[in-house]
């Protein structure tokens, strides 16, 4: 039924070059290797050469072997059948499961129309203080979580899965450890959220090329969900990694370079995929948290930046806490002022404060005398740092607001604290 | 944009990405629009480079299933926006088509190879002629009108017409379509055209059918006291807000799209977030604008051109959105284009340089970026029409550096060719100081409302006032004199009050010029007053609770009573201070 083309002119890392004719850019094709079968797809077409990325790498391939173009572009089934499945970044069953060909759709697909979104206006709990009270999750939001590799990051990313209200999970793994995967998979299974999650697992011992088709064929499968109305929380980890087999490939097609290696186009790249993100009028959504690990804790390196530009906002996670300074949620104004009258007086003044204490200890390591404002600001940010910026508080926004209010009074008077007086009256802890 | 019957074709050879190379036995012309004919699909595209009988082109659409061997018809035309009543309230996209029809027709995903007309054609205008028979006017001038939301939309002699033209027939006052002709004109060889409600312009073209381009010197007032008192733009002016992620330019972008005082402003949303645009759209139409007491949506045009929408679309968006910004120009309008973000609209174009594998600059930017950016920003200006009223095109584009460094080429391509810098840092923003803009590197050429010593000496307490703090930050407060730490505090109290400004507080987010002349005024007074403290814990005190009493008076409204209360007890608790100086002396 497929013409099968048989001249293999070239192979190069991991693209392969074919002469063939009549195929489609972007197509797939497969390639009848001596250890079984890959994938691969069209990536440029000049005449009769056709260059193809093959996803499992191209160890092996030998110039006779056969290259069969299936005339579409890749797809993934989708549907309720794939919850509580595993699978790798092809799309095959890595559990016991059948593999599932139903409702099978496109990846990469076109981008929603931009009057067809609606303003996020949903908060997304999570119990943790800083991302609740400071930097709160919004329905539909993409936020990456920059992080230095040794990071608990797959913690905090299994941690705001499980407590997350929505109705499908979708983990997409790109250089997953094994450890890593198994911990996801145990977590999730532990606390009975398997059942409504789907996995699609690169692992880092995998051919770099199946990482890029990872965080495409999550929201593709996320995508489908949320046009049938469920709400989906996409938790990528880690797209440093998709970046990284990016910029492999650009460099085998001999593509001009821009930045450290990466490709000119890593910011469309990027952006096609967290601009998934989306809260559909009349239908579901989709909410995409993002690890990014930061080479050298840099923000300034071509990954972190073009990924802050495009998402909305980010959590920077260091030492182990969700730093404040770094971190910002764009969205979170949008539920923010719906909570309680004190949630962003809480959020700037604190904030607000910690800077400070922040100059504070500055000055004091270079050893100045330590004026009374200084150690009110010292006794301030002790207490922030222990019952508020630890990962392991886990309270809901009403009482982490609460004490937000003890931990002013404990440290100031109402006037040093620049907060409005209407609301100094309403909520300063009365001294009895 | 009719199907004409294709003349010249052409077969594609090569793909990479979104450019395709096509071969044609017949002539090319360089940027023409040429169509790929693929399946029941006509996929938009334009020339870029020609070498020998080849053509390499940009495609506005994905390229995704096209073949080699796929047909291409070439238009002869250059890629051109329709131009005239309708385009209020509409959100585009890059190549001018209008999204809400879209969406219509195609559902939530845009569909490639849909292109609908901009303007629609079965809406009928209330034509008014203002010109007559045996006229002679030039390409510009207006032969009639037709109201369109508040303002008088002038029909002109279409741009493209040169030289004098006289009106043979025009049509009498009713209601026409923009199918319907009002007007044939004879030009001097003889030539009769018609003249429709509506006209076509090749976007990279500047429109320049006005009597001369003027010095911008008015100011344009944005309502944000950090840029109307320090850093003032003008109406025709130019400026850049670039910034690293997170200080806030969009959110900046956005209040001055509310609040400048302005008759249009035009949004291009070139390469950002969908979310944003979209909290644009769904809020202009309900935030009613107190100059006119219509919705904002009523003098606003939105390009949207988000980052997942094809990449060389976004590369035309801001010059569909600067052509529009001209085009109501032209009718004696001053209008804002924000572009937002013009590194994502560099970066669209190396993006295809690399794909032509041309020769790269620096960044792999292509070396034609400078030249670029300039001709862009050029195209803002204060012009004096043929009827002698005056109109403005002005230009805020916001840049996304890098890294946040400045160094890099978009950045320093867009401060050499601008008139004001509003450069954010992730310092102030860090320590949520808004707007971020960095009062110490940012700078204008522009003239303030505000009286222009009064605005140096600002300028002089802001920057003393730093200079204090990196000192202390050595030598530690003790170390510090108390005559310099209050400068330290005057500083830190300038920035407080005057140069942030609480966006989520109704009174605060807008500070009209009046109220801007009289606060700076105040502040200024207490700026040079010479205080006397025991200690520096008691001006730390002082200051802080002036802080307060500022910001609580920042949010009152102008001329109230509270506001004028509020302003009688900072008056007063400052005279304390200021007096009980004059008794130490007197001791």
């Amino acid at each position: 039924m497929y013409k099968v083309y048989t001249n293999i002119v070239q192979i190069a890392g991991d693209v392969i070059t074919v002469e063939a004719e009549g195929v489609g850019y972007s197509d797939i094709a497969q390639v009848f290797v001596r250890s079984g079968l890959s994938l691969a797809q069209v990536i440029r077409i000049d005449g009769k050469r056709v260059s193809l990325q093959v996803f499992s790498g191209s160890r092996g391939i030998s110039t006779g072997d056969k290259v069969r173009f299936l005339g579409h572009p890749m797809r993934v089934a989708s549907g309720d059948n794939l919850l509580g499945r595993i699978f790798n970044g092809s799309g095959d069953a890595l559990d016991k499961g059948p593999a599932l060909t139903e409702n099978l759709v496109d990846i990469g697909g076109p981008s929603v129309n931009p009057v067809r979104r609606i303003i996020p206006s949903r908060m997304i709990r999570t119990g943790i203080p800083m991302i609740d009270v400071f930097n709160s999750l919004v329905v539909s939001q993409k936020l990456p979580i920059f992080s230095i590799a040794g990071e608990p990051y797959n913690d905090l990313l299994a941690r705001i899965a499980i407590q997350a209200q929505v109705d499908v999970i979708i983990l997409g793994g790109m250089g997953l450890k094994y450890d890593d995967y198994l911990f996801f998979r145990d977590t999730l299974e532990e606390s009975g959220s398997l059942s409504r999650c789907i996995f699609f697992v690169h692992t880092a011992a995998d051919p770099i090329v199946e990482c890029l088709l990872v965080p495409d064929i999550s929201l593709a499968v996320a995508e489908q969900f949320a046009l049938a109305g469920k709400n989906v929380l996409v938790l990528l980890s880690d797209m440093t990694n998709f970046c990284d087999a990016l910029k492999e490939i650009s460099i085998t097609m001999e593509q001009v370079p821009s930045n450290r290696g990466y490709p000119g186009d890593l910011y469309s790249q990027l952006a096609c995929r967290y601009e998934k993100a989306v809260d559909f009028d009349n239908a579901g959504s989709i909410t995409t948290l993002a690890v990014t690990t930061m080479p050298g804790d840099d923000v300034t390196h071509p990954v972190p930046d073009n990924t802050g530009y495009i998402t909305e906002g980010q959590f920077y996670l260091k030492n182990g806490v969700i730093e404040p300074f770094g971190s910002l949620s764009r969205l979170k104004q949008q539920v923010n002022g719906k909570t309680r009258s004190d949630h962003r007086t809480i959020m700037d003044t604190m904030i607000q404060l910690f800077a400070s204490y922040r100059e504070t200890v500055e000055k004091r390591s270079m050893g100045f005398q330590m004026s009374s404002w200084d150690k009110k600001l010292l006794m301030y940010g002790e207490r922030f740092e222990k019952e508020m910026m630890s990962l392991k508080v886990n309270i809901p926004l009403e009482k982490a607001l609460d004490l937000g209010w003890q931990i002013l009074s404990g440290c100031f008077n109402p006037e040093e604290t620049g907060i409005k007086k209407s609301i100094i009256e309403e909520y300063w802890p009365k001294k009895d | 944009m009719e199907n004409k019957p294709a003349k010249r074709t052409g077969t594609i050879t090569r793909i990479n990405g979104n450019m395709v190379m096509a071969e044609t036995d017949s002539f090319i012309v360089q940027n023409e629009v040429a169509f790929i004919l693929h399946e029941e699909e006509r996929l938009k595209s334009e020339v870029i480079r020609i070498r020998g009988n080849q053509a390499e082109m940009q495609v506005y659409e994905s390229t995704q299933g096209l073949k080699v061997g796929d047909k291409v018809e070439f238009s002869e035309e250059l890629l051109s926006v329709e131009l005239g009543p309708g385009l209020l309230g509409q959100i585009f996209d890059g190549v001018q088509n209008p999204l809400p029809q879209i969406a219509k027709e195609c559902g939530y995903f845009l569909k490639r190879g849909v292109y609908l007309k901009a303007l629609s054609d079965d809406i009928k205008w209330d034509f008014s002629p203002s010109a007559k028979k045996g006229d002679i006017l030039l390409a510009g001038q207006s032969i009639g009108f037709v109201p369109e939301n508040i303002f008088q939309h002038r029909i002109m002699v279409p741009f493209s017409f040169s030289g004098p033209q006289e009106i043979i027939s025009i049509a009498g006052q009713g209601k026409y379509s923009p199918k319907e002709p009002v007007a044939v004109l004879k030009d001097k060889e003889g030539r009769q055209r018609e003249c429709f409600l509506t006209q076509f312009w090749p976007v990279k073209v500047p429109i320049s059918a006005y009597a001369e381009k003027l010095k911008p010197a008015q100011p344009m007032v944005t309502k944000m006291r950090l840029i109307d008192s320090l850093f003032p733009v003008s109406l025709g002016g130019t400026y850049c807000i670039p910034g690293p992620f997170g200080a806030g330019k969009t959110v900046l972008q956005q209040l001055v799209s509310r609040h400048a005082e302005v008759d249009i402003v035009i949004i291009a949303a070139c390469g950002e977030r969908a979310g944003e645009v979209v909290e644009t759209l769904k809020t202009f139409p309900e935030i009613i604008d107190p100059r006119t007491s219509r919705p904002l949506s009523e003098r606003t045009v939105i390009i949207c051109n988000t980052s997942s929408m094809p990449v060389a679309a976004r590369e035309s968006s801001v010059y569909t959105a600067v052509t529009i910004a001209e085009y109501y120009r032209q009718m004696g309008l001053d209008v804002l284009l924000l572009a937002d973000s013009t590194s994502r609209w560099a970066q669209a174009m190396r993006e295809m340089s690399g794909r032509l594998e041309e020769i790269p600059g620096e960044e792999a930017f292509p070396a034609y970026l400078e030249s670029r950016i300039a001709s862009f920003y050029e195209r803002a200006g204060r012009v004096r029409l043929y009827d002698g009223s005056f109109a403005s095109v002005t230009i805020g584009g916001a840049v996304s550096p890098a890294g946040g460094n400045f160094e890099e080429p978009v950045t320093q391509a867009t401060l050499k060719v601008v008139g004001a810098f509003h450069g954010l840092s992730r310092e102030r923003s860090d320590a949520r100081r808004y707007p971020a803009i960095d009062p110490l590197i940012s700078w204008s050429k522009y003239s303030s409302f505000i009286d222009e010593k009064k605005i140096s000496r600002g300028h002089e307490i802001l920057r003393r006032s730093h200079d204090v703090g990196q000192m202390m930050k050595v030598i530690g407060e003790e170390g510090t004199s108390l005559a310099d730490y209050t400068d330290y505090l005057k500083g830190d109290f300038f920035d407080f009050v005057y140069l942030q400004q609480n966006a989520f507080d109704k009174v605060d987010e807008a500070t009209s010029q009046e109220r801007q002349k009289y606060t700076y005024d105040f502040i200024y007074e207490i700026l040079e007053g010479e205080f006397a403290f025991a200690d520096k814990e008691e001006a730390l005190g002082f200051f802080h609770r002036l802080r307060q009493a500022f910001r609580g008076w920042n949010s009152q409204a102008w001329k109230t009573p509270e506001f004028s209360k509020t302003e009688e007890e900072i008056r007063s608790s400052v005279k304390d201070k200021i007096s009980r100086k004059e008794e130490g002396v007197n001791v």
